[in-house]
């Protein structure tokens, strides 16, 4: 206790240096926590647009069908799976498509297209398809009609209502043909999307194959991006070796790249930071170390053992490491808080950019606690890391040497 | 009549492989229990070093240094520090006493290391700064205290242990005449009402005449060892 007290006592005999060590701390964890939250909040925004696009967090298929994307890749639906991948941990939304190639052609223009077949209500809780259009109606179950994307409608020049004729291969090498009203027109962010794809009832898009009852995919969404992983692994192991199951990251391996290496320099620019802190209070310590010389020797000579003596020293770095992360910490959380509340908005070249890919330019902080418990470790692991060097230097002391002028 | 100090043919040489210094050379030293003791020397004739192996701080090359019965130059530096801590009091020349604490608390901490119940220290803090005469000191910082009154507190703080002896290097060095006077009043009283024992070096004329028993160095040997019956003070006291 009365070490404790003395600890405390001496970290503020020297007012303006332990001030210093403890605002670099408390500067740092604030620094650090704020640009890991938002760097968090960021890639979470981005993810969530990403995978709302079309391809949703995860995808069940028939094993092989990534590699080959045909009709004849695909499976049975089943209800009895639907229900079992949704009863998994961390999914919350399943929906089932059947997508493939056809032509499509108008009075004299014929285009490649994606023809997919959805469940409108399902697909609308994963890409949220019906806040897409922008003439005309979204789909129900049993509606004839299909949804145009713009960029395919302008390419064919037709317009809502018109007819559009689709001829493709099916399923098993039948083939497909059908003429179908078009009810809505569809705006997309993603070129790709906007000058492909076409959307029709899943009973429809089966009756049009003639791949009665098959699927080629379920697309899932989840709760917690973070889970991706394990998620992914359960639902294997619960499919069994028939279907493969996706993640986004697959599918999508450039997104996930380039997460990861902005993530990583981001990693270094803290670890920077940190290192600027390390030196920081490695200064102090060695300051600390030569002022304090004399008396240490002192003390070890009037009967102190060393081991007491470093752990005087080591209270007194941990109550200054604390002291600046606690702080740091308490003062991050508003900052962190009020970020995701009213969340950064991007403006200029960036947001039209954004915004074209249909994202909303807005980053809201990710508030979650591994951020701060993630900073407070590493600064308290590095200030007890330093604070072992004055301790080694207590324990080979020699009070002779060190009271010597 | 007890021996608390034993030290036979002692010697300690610096720089051994390249140019020898024999700071202390084949020195016997005996102290008895109550003594009043100089160790006197012009600057660099080996007081320091020969403090120092006493009081355990160091390990001389060759003989043998009995304190209380123990041999010292036995013990690894883990044990020494624990019986520096037991049975000898330190004064040293300046800076005796942690800044961050008070006069009280810097006399208090070494019972604590001592483990010494609260009741006790408290009892013993107020008796031992009665002997100093700082009673009125006893909550300031050392900051606050002049050198001779801090020099003053390294001797409580010494005392606080109930050693079996003080090592003073030099106590005086530092302050004026009036001080240093006032220092050695205190020392002597110790001495004299609690039976303390005290070895301190000087090269202080004044303080020289007040000790009782002086012993000089010359070159790392003990080149005069002179007791006196009575000091010119005390012959002094007992005239007035
Ligand atoms: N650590 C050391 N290394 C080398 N020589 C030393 C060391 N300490 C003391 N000496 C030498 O030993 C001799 C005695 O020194 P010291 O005991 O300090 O004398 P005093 O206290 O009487 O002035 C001196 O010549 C001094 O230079
Ligand atoms: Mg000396």
């Amino acid at each position: 206790m009365w070490l404790i007290r003395l600890a405390w006592k001496n970290i503020w005999r020297n007012k303006s240096r332990s001030l210093i060590t403890m605002a670099a701390i408390f500067f740092a964890v604030i620094l650090s926590v704020v640009t890991s939250s938002l760097q968090d909040g960021v890639f979470d925004n981005l993810i969530k647009n990403m995978v709302s696009f079309y391809s949703g967090y995860m995808q069940v298929h028939k094993k092989g069908y990534w590699d080959e994307q045909i009709l004849d890749n695909s499976f049975a639906a089943s209800p009895k799976m639907e229900q079992e991948t949704l009863s998994g941990k961390n999914i919350t939304a399943v929906s089932p498509r059947l997508e493939s190639f056809a032509l499509a052609s108008s009075v004299d223009i014929t285009k490649g297209c994606l023809v997919v077949g959805i469940s409108p209500e399902g697909e609308n809780k994963i890409t949220r398809l019906n806040e897409k259009i922008i003439a005309g109606n979204y789909l129900h179950e049993a509606d004839n009609g299909v949804l145009l994307s713009d960029g395919l409608a302008r390419r064919m020049q037709l317009k809502l209502y018109d007819t559009i004729v689709l001829i493709g291969q099916g399923y098993h090498g039948s083939t497909a043909a059908g003429k179908y009203r078009i009810q809505g027109i569809l705006k997309f962010g993603s070129p790709e999307l906007n000058d492909k794809a076409l959307f029709m009832p899943l009973a429809l898009a089966q009756d049009f194959y003639g791949a009665y009852n098959q699927l080629t995919s379920y697309v899932i969404s989840l709760n917690e991006n973070n889970l991706l992983k394990t998620t992914a692994e359960e639902l294997r192991l619960k499919l069994g070796k028939e279907y493969e199951v996706m993640t986004w990251e697959e599918m999508m391996p450039e997104v996930a790249q380039h997460i990861r290496t902005d993530t990583a320099s981001s990693k270094i620019i803290e670890a920077i930071l940190y290192l600027l802190i390390c030196f920081g209070i490695f200064g102090t310590l060695l300051m600390m170390m030569v002022e304090r010389k004399f008396e240490m020797g002192m003390l070890v000579a009037i009967g102190m053992k060393k081991h007491k003596l470093a752990a005087l020293l080591l209270l007194e770095s941990i109550f200054t490491v604390v002291t600046g992360c606690l702080l740091g910490i308490l003062v991050s959380m508003p900052v962190v808080i009020y970020l995701n509340r009213h969340p950064l908005r991007m403006s200029g070249d960036m947001a039209n950019i954004y915004e074209r890919f249909g994202f909303e330019a807005v980053f809201p902080a990710s508030t979650e606690a591994t951020h701060f418990i993630t900073q407070g470790i590493i600064v308290l692991l590095i200030g007890f890391l330093l604070s072992l060097y004055p301790m080694a230097r207590v324990i080979r002391l020699k009070p002779v040497n060190a009271m010597r002028r | 009549m007890q021996t608390v100090i034993d030290a036979h043919n002692v010697s300690k040489v610096y720089n051994p492989k390249t140019i020898p210094v024999y700071a202390v050379n084949n020195v016997h030293l005996h102290l008895q229990r109550g003594e009043f003791t100089a160790l006197v020397g012009p600057s660099g004739s080996g007081k320091t070093t020969l403090l120092n192996l006493i009081g355990g701080l160091d390990k001389p090359d060759n003989g043998s240094i009995i304190i209380n019965g123990v041999d010292i130059t036995g013990l690894s530096a883990n044990e020494l520090i624990d019986f520096r801590l037991r049975n000898i009091g330190f004064v040293f020349q300046s800076f005796n006493l942690i800044p961050v604490l008070t006069a009280k608390e810097n006399v208090e901490f070494i019972m604590q290391l001592q483990k010494t119940r609260r009741q006790e220290r408290e009892n013993r803090i107020k008796s031992l700064f009665r002997q100093i005469e700082l009673e009125d000191k006893i909550n300031v910082r050392p900051s606050q205290l002049s050198g001779g009154q801090q020099q003053r507190v390294a001797v409580a703080r010494a005392l606080a242990s109930r050693p079996q002896f003080v090592l003073a290097d030099e106590p005086t060095a530092n302050l004026d005449s009036k001080s240093a006077a006032n220092l050695l009043d205190i020392m002597t009283k110790l001495n004299k009402e609690e039976n303390i024992t005290f070895l301190f070096s000087t090269h202080d004329q004044r303080v020289i005449e007040r000790a009782r028993r002086v012993i000089t160095l010359v070159d790392g040997q003990i080149a005069n060892d002179t007791a006196r019956v009575s000091t010119l003070h005390e012959v002094a006291g007992q005239a007035g």
